[in-house]
């Protein structure tokens, strides 16, 4: 009996995340839809086959299955940008943490995405926050990364903090997507990333000065590897400090052809690595700017896009001096193209990216642009617009109906649909939960329900 | 409290040993020294060999903010204690809550009214477990004076001692409706030492913050922390049970050194005990004078620990970060133990894994319980009507009836009753304090802001006013100091 039940309760999860029920032709009705880039009040939104077919605001097409959304608000799907989702577990247990590497000999080569796990129970927490795909971010092993937990915990020997790497790079990111089943991977190495400022001073002996210049030498040798490949193999050039798999790993970075995500806070550091992009060519993305309102402009002219957190408005260290809740605001005017962030490297409090962008609204971010920042910004930033972060015919179908206004901590996703795909509504926090709604204290310990 | 107790029969009765034969003060009922003895009259121990000489050394210089009879109109009012009133009435008279009522209530003749029409008062909101000062902005090495990780038992240790009154977070704090807070050591130890409660003004010095009469707290921790940094040195405690017999020898100690006090006081023969601070404070919580502050994440050990307080005959006031309470949530109720908790935390260590949003919800569910949100971080603190909301959010996902001025208490009456100070704060009820918020909308809406913050009647924080948004010495000067970004009214950093 009890194994018959277990049996169909397999199946039926199965079914709700099996293909076939992707197939279905399903159209949610009569919501306010967000699109990321507009508002379409009683819209349509009709997905299959994974993909939206159309957004609009005429009839549901005849056989579809109708989602009545009437009153509520339809969304795509958010984006977690520089987060760690699937690849750590609980932050403090080392072993399931694959998001730093310190070994010297793999630095910019380091690929987050073998480390994915599709059955991390971090991934449906986050989804029931809206969150359907990130941005998998590597951690530098010499910085916290924003990873490091304040709690109580601020002594040595927690976290990432006080192992240093000789290195310059933390690695490639990744995207995944959120949807449940055994492959979450959507593209693996689409951006390298680089802590600068205190972080990165630090990795070169202490100074900035050091680490630009050691940050130049490794750019020429890179690109003295890669005209020089067949030599490098015969040992018949000189030799470099980087791996042949860093070097390699490199190599788009340096002709630009892969964007860079450069930590960096203090506003004198964002104008000198503003600078070293322009005369290197690399095409950068910032992550932090703390104090990137106080070269808004010069951020903008050089179209460099901007990943922040709007909460982050205290001097934690003296690179952050000039934190304030109006930088994402500021940086909006000025034309940057901005996403919001979750909060603590945007893994176990992934879901708390849109409450950010709701404080971003409320310290003067323009309502839309809180909306495109954690949509169309995070996928256009990383080379996808148009594949995920908004309904428009041909995405991705990432799609939550909510409550209410999905900035309200008040509002609930109800409805979730990842590639066309609908997700059970539970978590294992959902399951624990329930266990303990009634007090657990009944005759029976709480271990017997399930 | 503090005083009461600790002037209470030991106080009295060293008062009578002072005086020798003569003491006749009739206000107690311990008896005068035996006549043949009194031959020897005691001497006053020297300046701070006695606890009960002074008990307070570092006492409170907090002056109240400037202010002026007041009343505000029109808004809706959730009182904290449970009351919604729609186009209320808060009456300020002299600094404290006059009275609250609908909008009939009288207003005195020559009271300023604040209109509220449109926007939500609430009482101040308390932060029962903050390192605002003591891990301050910035939080660079020279500053970091929130553990003093360098033996499990620091209860000698005060929290007040490292905290720094200029750090930023104050003031952000205040701009985010918070009043009063709980400044806790950190949790490496068994015993981390004294945490303070503080008046959440700017100050040139700690004393100034402080809370008039406030009960100290000692902050214990159980579990990962202390097991992993003593461990981690191949000294005690290196596990659970490490822990708890940490604990036990303390107490036992305390239990002795209190003895040792209490004889010498009575019987007025031999030298007297030397004072030990950190026998003392624990001594302290056996009295019930200090407040058991407990980090405790998980419901095992909230129960041994439940267990240890019987065992030796104190109570705890409050689990903090009390990840696991829900599971718990009936004897936790029963205890008369407050449950200070996250909403949205959870993940970053083994401990903290059993995390549920609706914790604060179930925990509050239970008859006579004492359901917090709290911060433990200079971010969090500054929202903690957001996580409040997240919190209410997921008991109605699961159909329960919590109202906002239900929901309101978790981080107004309820952590005032976990600090000792429901009596003075944490409600608005006549008599008490007038810590007040007004805020520009629902504040469990993401988009509300404090826009005024009353701070014993004083206007501390004005949202709309610059004279009333204070900055810290240490922020002057800084880089963006003096300017606002994209000319967006700043009110606060």
């Amino acid at each position: 009996m009890r194994l018959k039940s277990l049996i169909l309760g397999a199946a039926s999860l199965v079914a709700l995340a099996s293909p076939a029920f992707a197939q279905e032709l399903t159209a949610i009705t009569g919501g306010r839809v967000l699109t990321g880039t507009s508002v379409i009040e009683n819209g349509t939104v009709v997905i299959q086959n994974g993909r939206v077919v159309s957004v609009g605001t005429g009839a549901a097409p005849s056989g579809a299955r109708i989602i009545d959304a009437r009153g509520k608000v339809v969304a795509p799907g958010f984006v977690a940008v520089d987060s760690g989702l699937g690849g750590s577990e609980i932050s403090s247990v080392n072993g399931s943490d694959d998001l730093s590497n310190g070994a010297n000999t793999i630095s910019a080569a380091f690929d987050v995405s073998y480390g994915l796990d599709p059955w991390s129970f971090t991934l449906p927490v986050a989804r029931l926050g809206g969150i359907t795909r990130a941005i998998v971010v590597p951690n530098h092993p010499g910085s916290s990364g924003g990873h490091v937990h304040q709690d109580d915990s601020d002594f040595a020997g927690v976290g990432h903090a006080g192992l240093q790497s000789p290195s310059l790079f933390a690695g490639q990111a990744a995207i995944i997507h959120l949807g449940s089943g055994n492959d979450i991977l959507v593209k693996p190495r689409v951006a390298q990333v680089a802590p600068f400022g205190e972080a990165g001073a630090g990795v070169a002996g202490g100074a900035r000065g050091a680490e630009f210049t050691q940050f130049r030498e490794t750019l020429t040798e890179v690109r003295l590897y890669a005209r020089n490949r067949a030599a490098y193999d015969r040992g018949a050039i000189r030799d470099l400090s980087l791996s042949r798999a860093d070097l390699e790993a490199l190599i788009p970075v340096a002709d630009g052809s892969m964007p860079l995500i450069v930590t960096v806070r203090r506003a004198a550091d964002i104008q000198q690595v503003l600078r070293l992009a322009r005369e290197e060519g690399l095409k950068i993305i910032l992550d932090g700017a703390e104090e990137g309102w106080l070269v808004a402009d010069q951020i903008a002219a050089a179209g460099v896009p901007v990943l922040l957190n709007p909460i982050s408005n205290l001097p934690g260290n003296l690179e952050t001096r000039g934190a304030r809740m109006q930088n994402a605001a500021a940086l909006d005017a000025a034309g940057v193209v901005i996403a919001i962030k979750g909060n603590e490297g945007s893994i176990h409090r992934a879901r708390e990216t849109r409450y950010n962008a709701g404080n971003a609204v409320s310290h003067g971010l323009p309502y839309d642009a809180a909306i495109e920042a954690i949509t169309v910004n995070p996928a256009r930033i990383f080379g996808m617009a148009g594949q995920f972060g908004e309904l428009r015919a041909g995405a991705a179908a990432d799609v939550v109906v909510w409550s209410g206004d999905p900035l309200e901590p008040l509002s609930i996703a109800e409805q979730i649909w990842v590639n066309g795909q609908e997700q059970a509504p539970t978590s294992r926090q959902f399951l624990l939960r329930d266990r303990y709604r009634t007090g657990g204290e009944g005759a029976m310990p709480p271990a017997y329900p399930r | 409290m503090r005083l009461r107790r600790l002037g209470g029969a030991s106080l009295a009765a060293f008062a009578v040993m002072a005086l020798g034969a003569c003491a006749t003060t009739g206000s107690s009922d311990t008896p005068a020294p035996d006549g043949s003895s009194g031959a020897k009259a005691r001497q006053p121990l020297s300046a701070g060999l006695d606890a009960a000489n002074n008990p307070d050394p570092f006492p409170s210089t907090y002056r109240g903010l400037p202010r002026e009879n007041f009343a505000i109109v029109g808004g809706t009012v959730l009182d904290g204690a449970g009351r919604r009133i729609e186009n209320g009435v808060v009456v300020v008279t002299d600094g404290r809550v006059a009275a609250v009522g609908d909008a009939s209530t009288a207003i005195p003749a020559g009271y300023r009214t604040v209109q509220a029409n449109g926007r939500f008062v609430t009482p101040g909101i308390i932060d029962v477990h903050s390192h605002l000062g003591v891990y301050p902005s910035p939080g660079v090495s020279g500053m970091s004076d929130g553990n003093e990780a360098t033996s499990p038992n620091t209860a000698q240790v005060w929290a007040e001692h490292s905290l720094w009154p200029q750090d930023p977070g104050f003031n952000a704090a205040r701009a985010g409706g918070v009043t009063t807070l709980q400044i806790l050591p950190g949790s490496a130890n068994l015993f981390g030492g004294r945490g303070v409660t503080v008046r959440n003004i700017p100050s040139v010095t700690m004393q100034g913050m402080k809370f008039p009469g406030a009960p100290y707290g000692l902050k214990m921790a159980c579990g990962e922390n202390p097991s992993r940094v003593y461990g981690g040195r191949n000294q005690s405690p290196a596990t659970g049970m490490g822990n708890m017999a940490g604990y036990r020898a303390a107490f036992i100690a305390a239990q002795d050194y209190r003895a040792k006090w209490d004889k010498w006081r009575e019987d007025g023969e031999g030298s007297p005990p030397t004072r030990n601070l950190q026998l003392e404070t624990i001594a302290g919580v056996l009295d019930g004078s200090i407040l058991v502050q407990n980090h405790c994440y998980r419901a095992d050990e909230m129960a041994m620990m439940i267990d240890l307080s019987k065992e030796f005959g104190f109570r705890i006031t409050a689990f903090h970060h009390a990840i696991e309470a829900y599971k718990l949530a009936p004897q936790l109720a029963r205890e008369g133990i407050c449950a200070d908790m996250w909403t949205g935390w959870w993940g970053f260590k083994m401990e903290a894994l059993d995390a549920v949003e609706a914790n604060a919800a179930l925990v509050d569910a239970q008859p006579g319980s004492c359901a917090v949100i709290h911060s433990d971080d200079a971010e969090l603190t500054q929202r903690l009507n957001q996580e409040a909301a997240a919190a209410l959010a997921a008991g109605r996902r699961i159909g329960m009836d919590i109202p906002e001025e239900r929901a309101i208490s978790w981080i107004t009456l309820n952590p005032a009753r976990s600090l000792g100070i429901a009596d003075q704060t944490g409600s608005l009820e006549a008599g008490k304090r007038a810590d007040v918020v007004i805020w520009s909308a629902d504040p469990f809406s993401i988009y509300a802001r404090a826009d005024q913050v009353y701070v014993d009647g004083g206007l501390a924080f004005d949202r709309s006013n610059p004279a009333y948004q204070p900055v810290s010495d240490f922020e002057l000067g800084q880089p963006g100091f003096g300017l606002s970004a994209a000319n967006i009214p700043q009110g606060a950093r």
